[in-house]
């Protein structure tokens, strides 16, 4: 009877194709490859500009399509990074300290090795011993999990208490930015057990993998995020084709009459803003070792309004605006804080765009909500309509 | 001795002065031996006669004394103070009349140097002159150097002084003082235990300071019987209210048992002792567990290489045979016992006041709260518009006043042209704002939201481009430094009273604007029916913009309440603007006696939290925003929720 | 005991305002009832107390054979157990087809799984293509609701409501704006529905209630001041003051 999903939804396949080409096409030309067109920062930055994709998508879930403005969602990215960071940080310390330790008359003690490891990493608080939320630190597969687990609970919890409360529009935006606010203040303290406001770092260097340059490391992360956000596209459109997104957009437009048609609406959101959390967790996950380090100052609410500046400017509801919001700014911002961008001398004043790119974005941001709300996905629909 | 022998002479003090018959030369020609070489033994008896002469010109005699500037000519004996004439010679001032009486050669005089105790005893008996000095100021500073640094010698001139005291402040605090000293140094306990009883439920910290000594104690472990001798405050308990370690520390610290042997040792004993790669006998490489490190240090301990290694039943059985007590450094029970009453009545006292400062405290940040709130309470509240540059009306308002400061040196006058200065500038931006943006978005909050956001940074990164990232200073003016002290707990700076009474005015004034004015009661028809209004020939344009210019000048205003307490950066209303929201939020939207309930509630709530966790603010802030997550979840529509159809709309 | 839904001695007061006021009636299974009564006669916040919006001061709202209480009850739980709601202003999901709209509406698990999970089933077409045909909305079944006309969206929303298979179908105003041939299709569409359900209509228009055809209850400030048929009640000397004024 029903045709098959990617049969109905062909810009799926467009998509995956285009990706497909696009990592194919950076890996060729990658100095990792032998291409050496595109330096292996270059790599990097294409690979985390995926993973903000990723999330991106995560975020037009939730608001574009759900009308859930989450002004947290760059949080539950920030603590999925924490989970496999405190991972890499351990093992590689671990490494490190193990190497150090070998050249010693005795052979070191569990509890010495342990030791060691808490003053290498905790060092710069002040500290050395393991905090509790360390424990299964040294077991990859758990971290894992955690990736998923820690931010999919804690969306659970806050969704289920915000929304039986039937906390909406602005408050819930409100709700969700002083839960970002309360996390990244609780990061920010030394004794948060994960490393106060220094974060975690030396996340480049995976465990295990130390031999491998990273100019291959990073085309490693390319592909395994290129397929992180393949899934979460595919995911994302099966999700909202059928009669699910037909609810959840129902539930966007008038919360109300969904609720009078036998849904029990508080649900509906529950899973939207959990399963998006998961998403950016992932996303995250994939971000940190290529960024290298993270910190609290990552998870500031700021962050998660620049997410919803990136869906709203790509364009949301729409799958693939989110993707080329999320691209698009990122790259954009990159460059011109970069100083890559040629400043423009007034004669009586320099236009540095180091300095004034966050006034062009800021402002260009009011130009597309009031002129452009559908963003560029939306003037790209047009295009095609013709 | 001394004391009593000071004592003596204070009572003889007005006799000495009528009896005056001798001068201070031939006094202490008299006492000749005895001044040049003072001992701690001998000076007494030079002091307490001089003091018996009662003579006005002692006491600076015994400083010059006490400072090493008295000499004596070596072929007469005499006694004078010098003045340097060059580097020979010098002029000799006689010790009573301060005249100066001839001139010497250096050589043919003798410095008088008493060593340290002897100026001791000579500074303690000055103080006596000090306290009973005529100058109010040398009287003062007698007092000031008591208080600094107290001693058992003080009391008695202390006391001495207190009748004779003219000025009723000093004498107060005399008075006070005497019973500082009584309860610590008198000899009698029945004397020490008065003082301490009158000091129940006293906040001064002088008298904390005073009754924390006595209360000190020191650990101690005995083997045996205790001695009741003892006064002990606690007995000790080791791995309850004293740590194994520590306990097993203090035996060894006293010699009663056997240092033990850490992990560090055995590691060390073993490292030192490695013999072709082995360990009395046993493989090196085999040594990576605690287990058989120990096991080869008992190997090499059975060889008599190293100290045998105290196992833990060793530990226990040394511990077990002891008794760990904490003891009172002052022996009498009763003393220990009032002082331990009296504290604790002074706790309770200190609890009280502690209680009402921190109401102030919390008082002073509701106010806070509420300034920076209370313009978003009127746009969001009151026309459903949300803001998010508010936070960046307040740090306009904040860099206006620093301007106008840059061109008005006078801190008053700058102060009282940068408040309406502010709120023009912000009301102009406000009105801009909603002129240009905000009115093509009413009935579209979320996108109102990110738009006012993207003004937001735009607003930010041109302040830190134009006045850059380092805080700018806003001076408030001299009358405003300091802070009213009700005791030595309670105080609150007038700064704070100041953005006290400026949010009581704000509050006063908004009322009476939204519900006395026409104005206010055509931004209420707006709010509650546009298209009613309009047809009553209401143009809820216009009452828009007003009213959005209202709530931005406002922020401007508070801008520069809080800029004259915290440093005036960029991100200055970044800081406020989560808090602002949440006083919205919880006061409940559309009233401003809920902004009101708010920010009362956040700033108590926030200072509370922070009271029982002082070490962390980041952690009270965290609790807090928790604390409002939850609240909400139970009131989502604030402390004072609108009920009805009107909700509904 | 064949009565679907009974309200009694029901209070709700909005800040001192006595909305509901000792309200008690009952409706039948498979009744028509008109409910008429001038504004602010509580018509809207009796409807929002039986489909759980708003939960009354005291009274009891019993529902079905097995006597549940509907107060205890959320808003989707009460839709599942068969009361569906109308509301005044069409409230289509504008963004969506015609389709989509009634295939949201149709009678199926309502858990975010089950949803996830849903294949299309032939008799789901099936009964998508019965019920537009019932409303006649046939041809438009590819458009986007929001671009269908004022009276098509009602009679939309109808579909939907039927397509709930509902017992009790509480309907506000349906009538209001609609051209006099829409109104004529409004009416048959509903005494169709009533052949199977109950049906509840919130009407000022007296033709209209007239064209409906059945028994009818006059509320006024809250409580029941008149019930019986039209005829009756007009000639009703209280509910003749109080639409003509004292």
């Amino acid at each position: 009877m029903e045709r098959s999903f990617f049969a109905r939804s062909p810009s799926v396949l467009i998509f995956i194709s285009m990706l497909a080409l696009f990592t194919l096409l950076v890996t060729v030309l990658s100095e990792g490859m032998g291409g050496e067109v595109i330096s292996t920062s270059m790599v990097k930055t294409l690979g985390k500009t995926l993973c903000l994709c990723l999330v991106a998508i995560a975020m037009d879930l939730v608001w574009g399509y759900c009308g859930i403005l989450s002004l947290g969602h760059f949080a539950f990215f920030g603590l999925g990074g924490y989970m496999i960071g405190m991972w890499l940080m351990y093992a590689r310390t671990e490494i490190i300290v193990a190497a150090s330790l070998a050249n010693t008359e005795l052979p070191p003690t569990p509890q010495e090795i342990k030791d060691a490891i808490g003053t290498q990493i905790f060092g710069v608080v002040g500290g050395s011993d393991f905090p509790m939320i360390w424990a299964f630190a040294d077991s990859l597969a758990l971290q894992l999990l955690f990736v998923v687990a820690v931010p999919g609970l804690l969306a659970l919890i806050f969704g289920w208490l915000a929304f039986r409360s039937r906390v909406t529009g602005v408050y819930l935006s409100i709700l969700t930015q002083a839960m970002t606010l309360a996390l990244a203040l609780h990061l920010f303290q030394n004794d948060s057990g994960l490393r106060g406001n220094n974060g975690l770092s030396g996340l480049q260097n995976i465990p295990g993998a130390q031999d491998i340059p990273q100019s291959v490391l990073s085309v490693w992360f390319l592909w395994a995020s290129a397929f992180a956000l393949g899934l979460g596209y595919i995911l994302s459109a099966w999700v909202v084709s059928g009669k699910f997104g037909s609810v959840v957009r129902g539930i966007r437009d008038d919360e109300a009459r969904v609720r009078f048609l036998g849904y029990h609406v508080e649900s509906y959101k529950l899973v939207v803003f959990t399963l998006t959390a998961v998403i950016a967790a992932i996303a995250g996950a994939l971000y940190y070792p290529q960024a290298g380090i993270i910190n609290p100052a990552e998870i500031a609410p700021i962050a998660s309004i620049y997410l919803a500046v990136w869906v709203a400017i790509g364009g949301r509801g729409r799958i693939y605006g989110a993707v080329i919001g999320a691209a698009f700014v990122s790259l954009l911002s990159t460059w011109f804080t970069g100083g890559q961008a040629p400043n423009i001398d007034l004669g009586f004043y320099e236009v540095r765009w180091t300095d004034w790119w966050l006034v062009l974005l800021g402002l260009s941001f009011v130009v597309v909500t009031l002129l452009a709300p559908k963003g560029i996905g939306g003037m790209f629909d047009r295009l095609v309509r013709k | 001795m001394l004391r009593a022998l000071i004592l003596f002479a204070t009572i003889l003090w007005p006799i000495g002065l009528s009896a005056q018959t001798t001068d201070l030369q031939t006094l202490l020609k008299e006492n000749r031996s005895a001044v040049e070489k003072a001992s701690r033994k001998t000076v007494d008896v030079v002091l307490a006669a001089m003091i018996d002469a009662g003579l006005p010109e002692v006491p600076v005699f015994l400083e010059k004394w006490r400072d090493k500037d008295v000499w004596q000519r070596k072929e007469d004996g005499l006694f004078f103070f010098t003045k340097t004439e060059d580097k020979k010679t010098y002029q000799l001032i006689d010790v009573s009349t301060g005249n100066v009486v001839g001139e010497a050669d250096k050589k043919a005089l003798k410095n008088l140097k008493p060593n340290s105790g002897v100026r001791g005893v000579i500074a303690t008996a000055l103080v006596q002159f000090q306290l009973m000095d005529p100058s109010l100021s040398r009287r003062m500073e007698g007092i000031r150097s008591i208080e600094r640094d107290p001693e058992a010698a003080h009391l008695e001139p202390l006391r001495g002084s207190i009748d004779g005291e003219d000025n009723p402040d000093l004498k107060a605090r005399k008075v006070r003082l005497e019973r500082l000293l009584t309860l610590r140094f008198d000899e009698d306990d029945a004397a020490r235990i008065t003082a301490i009883e009158g000091f129940k439920g006293d906040l001064g910290i002088d008298a904390r300071a005073a009754l924390n000594p006595i209360l000190a104690t020191k650990t101690i472990a005995i083997a045996g019987e205790v001695n009741t001798a003892l006064n002990v405050a606690e007995t000790l308990v080791p791995g309850k209210d004293i740590s194994i370690d520590a306990a097993y520390e203090l035996l060894v610290s006293t010699d009663l048992a056997p240092s033990a042997v850490t992990k560090a040792d055995i590691k060390m004993a073993l490292t030192a002792n490695i013999v072709d790669g082995q360990i009395a006998g046993v493989n090196v490489g085999t040594l990576g567990s605690d287990a058989a490190r120990e096991e080869a240090y008992i190997k090499l301990a059975a060889m008599g290489i190293v100290s045998p290694l105290v196992s833990k039943v060793d530990i226990d059985a040394a511990l077990s045979s002891h008794t760990f007590l904490s003891v009172f450094s002052e022996p009498s029970k009763t003393v220990t016992n009032a002082a331990i009453e009296t504290l604790g009545s002074i706790n309770t006292a200190v609890g009280i006041n502690q209680t009402a400062d921190l109401f102030l405290d919390g008082l002073s940040l509701a106010s806070i709260y509420f300034l920076a709130a209370i313009g978003l309470a009127i746009t969001f509240g009151v026309m459903g518009v949300i803001n998010m540059a508010h936070g960046e009306f307040i740090m306009m308002g904040a860099y206006t006043g620093y301007v106008v400061q840059l061109f008005v040196p006078d801190y008053t006058l700058s102060i009282i042209l940068a408040l309406p200065l502010a709120f023009g500038v912000t009301f102009a931006a406000g009105v801009a704002m909603e002129r240009l943006v905000i009115r093509y978005l009413y009935h579209r909050p979320l996108e109102t939201l990110l738009a006012t956001f993207g003004i937001s940074i735009a607003l930010q990164q041109i302040a830190k481009n134009i006045f850059g990232t380092q805080a700018r200073p806003l001076t408030s003016p001299g009358w405003l430094d300091g802070a009213l002290v009700i005791n030595d707990v309670v105080s609150i700076s007038y700064i704070r009273i100041a953005i006290f009474i400026l949010a009581l005015i704000f509050l006063a004034v908004l009322l009476y604007i939204l519900n006395k004015t026409r104005l206010g009661l055509e931004v209420r028809a707006v709010t509650q029916n546009p298209r009613m209004a309009a047809s009553m020939g209401i143009n809820p344009d216009k009452i828009n913009m007003l009213t959005f210019g209202l709530g931005s000048g406002i922020a401007g205003i508070a801008g520069v309440a809080i800029g004259l307490y915290a440093k005036v950066t960029s991100e200055l209303g970044a800081d406020y603007i989560v808090q602002s929201f949440m006083t919205v939020v919880v006061g409940g939207v559309g009233n401003i006696w809920g902004t009101l309930l708010g920010a009362s509630m956040i700033g108590f709530l926030q200072k509370g939290i922070e009271f029982l966790n002082p070490s962390n603010t980041l952690a009270a802030q965290t609790y807090m925003i928790l604390f409002i997550i939850l609240f909400i979840q139970f009131r989502p529509k604030g402390i004072i929720a609108l009920k009805g159809r009107a909700t509904e709309a | 005991m064949s009565s679907l839904l009974e309200v009694s001695g029901v209070f709700v007061s909005f800040d001192g305002f006595k909305a509901i006021n000792n309200l008690s009636f009952s409706i039948d299974t498979g009744e028509m009832r008109a409910i008429i009564g001038p504004n602010g006669a509580g018509k809207t916040t009796f409807m929002d107390i039986v489909t759980g919006k708003t939960r009354p001061d005291e009274g009891k709202v019993v529902w079905g054979s097995d006597n549940v209480s509907l107060l205890k009850m959320s808003e989707s739980q009460i839709a599942r157990a068969g009361v569906g709601r109308k509301f005044q202003r069409p409230t289509v999901f504008e963004d969506q087809s015609v389709r989509e709209n009634l295939a949201m509406a149709l009678r199926n698990k309502r858990s975010p799984f089950s949803v996830l999970m849903y294949r299309k089933t032939h008799q789901d077409a099936a009964r998508i293509d019965d019920l537009a045909e019932e409303i006649g909305l046939t041809a438009d079944l590819k458009r986007r609701s929001g671009d269908l006309s004022h009276g098509q969206k009602q009679w939309l929303e109808i579909g939907m409501l039927l397509a709930q298979d509902p017992q009790l179908l509480l309907i506000d105003e349906p009538a209001a704006g609609m051209t006099v041939a829409e109104r004529d299709h409004t009416t048959e569409i509903l005494k169709q529905a009533a052949k199977t359900r109950a049906v509840v209509v919130v009407e000022h228009d007296m033709d209209f209630v007239r064209k409906l055809d059945c028994k009818v209850t006059v509320l006024h400030e809250g409580s029941v001041l008149a019930e019986g048929s039209l005829d009756h009640v007009t000639q009703n000397q209280d509910v003749i003051d109080v639409y003509l004024g004292r």
